[in-house]
């Protein structure tokens, strides 16, 4: 099995498997419990804290465990313009957000905000001079993801936070670093909240965090008994929290090994477009994530060629898996160039993957897409 | 007295010579349906089926809804077998039940009775009147209302007497596997397993035929087709899912046709394909969903052009219906949230934008001839079919 398929979720390590398994076998008490073995638990939720902020060079009591990227995002947006919503209406946003930030402006907007999105040009970039031109005086909230997950185009964030901060300082900036969290090297620095995910990091499900840097006010979603400084009430998921310490250090230890690696095993697949006419890449050729390659091949559909891959035992995706339940025709890959959706076919990488993986890879396409392309709609 | 579940089957019950046949088979069917319960035996009583609990209560919160289910049974009516059939008995065993059901009052009546035994003394408004009156000065808040009741307390006399007031409507229909059998071409729509519900329930015994076309439909598409077939065996007591490799069919059609009749022609490939099926496992007729005019293949001219492909007959039960109609079936049968599911079902990469809606047969069939591999690549597809017992 070739798994290309990274962005939509990853395989737990071996070393987070044992992590976590240690740890589920050792410790299952509630965190809140007022008992030692109760606080045992909570060092332990200290402890990913702690490994969580250092890949983003943030304090640990700045970090908020959630449920997942989705929640985080989701109560970034509608817990900004909760508490800020008194001294300003227009929130800003870009046009190729996950939908779980899409969907919060679009919430925002029924809630009578003034919502500007911002549209990307061919390789999927906001143009920052729109951007500064957009905020104003009247902005409370900037949504911008770092790298996105269709296609890998990453945002310069530290411009887009200081031309933001530029115009308006008290406008809040949050990040989507989803994609991005242990991959690309992002710092707290350069955003107000930033929204990560544990399982794109090779570790458990159902589990994310959030950067809220200090004297930011965020409004919580959720009411209970107080778990996460009252941010974020509900007993902790200790385990998948555990193994999501443990995957953020390692990470954060292979960083440029992995970054370097995936790297090749993207250029190596890259090599498809110089065997076969008509394929082209979706987002930016050179300074796209190594970690994503989304490939558009002429005349075949997406999900046809995903089908037959899959039959040889490799796995991508025609767009982000939480976009593949809608029956939108047009996709996010459309708004770079239109027309282009169709016949997407996103490959998504782990440092687990090999050069030799992509080099079947290719072979595999060479073989496949011409016999499809015999097939057209007509 | 004992609890238990009158069975209504209608239609059955003015056969002639195998009308014993088809009444067996319906006891047949229930008492396999239930045979994971302990303790249920079905009895037939004068036009009547009774299902009896003899080492248990009586569970209708179980058996109700899984009876009801059971193709040809008309309606249930649980309440009480009572041996003693005076009407002193009758009137004690009619507010028992009254009482248990309606312990508040509150409600309006009247009683229904039905002598199937005329010997009986008393005629059966006679004993509605004295049952009726008898209820109605042991219970507080009763009125009678002999137009428009809440509540019909029903009393048959039959070999023994038996008292309800609840009357549940199930399918209808004849019992499964009474009127021969057919295949059904399933396609994960709306539309064929309606089809395949309605030829089942009179009486039909289906098995379904699915046509897999990898890699252009996915493992999803397959499987909504298989969560289709497990939902009609509710119905049918199980059902054969044929699944049918159709790819090398499909792509060999779409080289040697004009796009604008594709469709046309890979529909009569299909019913080729579901004959010999049919052929090998004894049906007798092939079933399709088909909606006269509901789309380009589905015209008159389309059907024309298409049916004459197989030798047995299409029989298509949903031709004059609206779709509107269809989709109010699948919901009460429970395959409308199936068949919805967002998985591309039939191969749209091979639809041709503008299809023919006034297909030709002869054209169809002098292109068709000139696919010379056609029916060894259909064989093929036969051959290699996946066979699913669900």
């Amino acid at each position: 099995m070739i798994y290309f398929d990274n962005a939509s979720t990853t395989r737990m390590s071996d070393e987070v498997f044992e992590y976590m398994c240690s740890f589920i076998k050792k410790n299952y008490a509630n965190p809140s419990s007022l008992h030692s073995f109760g606080f045992e638990a909570e060092k332990e939720l200290d402890k990913a804290r702690k490994a969580v902020a250092a890949v983003i060079g943030a304090d640990a009591d700045e970090i908020y465990f959630t449920s997942g990227g989705t929640e985080a995002n989701n109560t970034a947006v509608l817990g900004v313009a909760s508490a800020y919503g008194r001294l300003g209406r227009r929130v800003i946003t870009s046009s190729i957000e996950h939908p779980s930030v899409a969907d919060s402006f679009k919430e925002l907007e029924k809630r009578g905000f003034e919502v500007i999105t911002l549209n990307v040009d061919g390789k999927g970039y906001i143009d920052i001079d729109e951007l500064s031109r957009a905020v104003n005086e009247d902005t409370i909230l900037v949504s911008i993801m770092c790298v996105n997950n269709e296609f890998g185009t990453v945002q310069d964030i530290e411009k887009i936070y200081s031309v933001i901060k530029e115009k308006n300082k008290n406008c809040i900036f949050h990040t989507d670093c989803v994609q991005a969290f242990c991959k690309h090297d992002i710092s707290c620095k350069n955003a107000d909240i930033i929204t990560m995910s544990a399982h794109k990091i090779n570790a458990s499900k159902g589990v994310g965090a959030m950067y809220i840097k200090r004297g930011v006010r965020v409004n919580n979603l959720h009411f209970g008994g107080g778990q996460e400084r009252g941010f974020r009430p509900g007993t902790e998921n200790t385990y998948a929290i555990a193994s999501m310490g443990r995957a953020a250090e390692l990470a954060l230890e292979n960083m440029a090994d992995n970054f370097k690696r995936v790297g090749e095993v993207r250029k190596t697949l890259l090599r498809i477009t110089d065997e076969l006419d008509n394929v082209y890449v979706n987002g930016d050729v050179e300074n796209g994530s190594p970690y994503i390659l989304n490939l558009s091949f002429e005349d075949v559909k997406g999900e046809v060629l995903l089908h037959a891959l899959e039959s040889e035992g490799i796995y991508a995706a025609t767009g982000a898996a939480c976009s593949s339940r809608t029956k939108e025709k047009k996709k996010i890959v459309d708004r770079l160039n239109d027309g282009r959706g169709k016949s997407a076919v996103r490959f998504s990488f782990s440092a687990e993957n090999s050069v030799e993986e992509a080099e079947m890879t290719v072979e595999c396409l060479k073989r496949l897409v011409p016999k499809l392309r015999r097939f057209v709609p007509r | 007295m004992r609890n238990i579940l009158l069975v209504k089957y209608g239609e059955i019950a003015t056969r002639g010579k195998n009308r014993y046949l088809i009444e067996n088979r319906l006891i047949w069917t229930i008492i396999k349906r239930l045979e994971l319960y302990e303790g249920y035996r079905v009895y037939k009583e004068q036009g009547r089926l009774l299902i009896v609990n003899e080492k248990k209560d009586f569970d209708y919160e179980t058996v109700i809804p899984i009876v009801l289910n059971v193709l040809g049974v008309t309606a249930v009516c649980p309440g009480i077998e009572i041996t003693d059939q005076s009407i002193e008995s009758l009137r004690e065993h009619a507010l028992i039940h009254f009482k248990e059901h309606y312990p508040d009052g509150g409600v309006s009546f009247k009683v229904i009775t039905k002598r199937a035994d005329k010997r009986y003394p008393l005629t059966g408004n006679e004993v509605s009147a004295d049952v009726g009156g008898y209820v109605l000065h042991n219970i507080p808040n009763l009125t009678v209302d002999v137009h428009n009741p809440d509540v019909k307390l029903m009393v048959e006399l039959r070999n023994n007497a038996y008292i309800y007031s609840r009357v549940i409507m199930g399918q209808g229909g004849l019992p499964y596997g009474t009127s021969g059998k057919a295949t059904v071409l399933m396609s994960g729509g709306i539309d064929s397993p309606v089809a395949a519900y309605l030829v089942a329930k009179r009486g039909v015994e289906i098995e379904a035929c699915y046509f897999d076309s990898p890699p252009y439909t996915s493992e999803r598409a397959k499987q909504k087709v298989i969560d289709l077939a497990s939902r009609l065996a509710d119905f049918t007591g199980g059902i054969r899912l044929h699944i049918v490799p159709f790819t090398e069919v499909q792509l060999r059609i779409y080289e040697s046709t004009p796009p604008e009749k594709m469709t046309i022609l890979l529909k009569r490939a299909m019913l080729k394909t579901a004959e010999k099926i049919a052929g090998s496992n004894g049906s007798v007729a092939l079933v399709t969903g088909d909606s006269i005019a509901q789309v380009a293949s589905q015209t008159m001219e389309a059907i024309n052009a298409i049916d004459p492909a197989a030798g047995l007959p299409v029989l298509r039960p949903l031709c004059a219906m609206d779709k509107q109609e269809i989709i109010d079936i699948a919901l009460k049968i429970g395959t409308y949230d199936i068949s919805v599911r967002p998985y591309e079902d039939c191969c749209t990469v091979f639809v041709a934008k503008h299809p023919e809606t006034k297909p030709k047969r002869s054209i169809i069939e002098s292109i068709e001839s000139k696919i010379s591999d056609l029916d060894s690549l259909i064989d093929e597809a036969v051959q290699n079919t996946e066979i699913m017992e669900l």
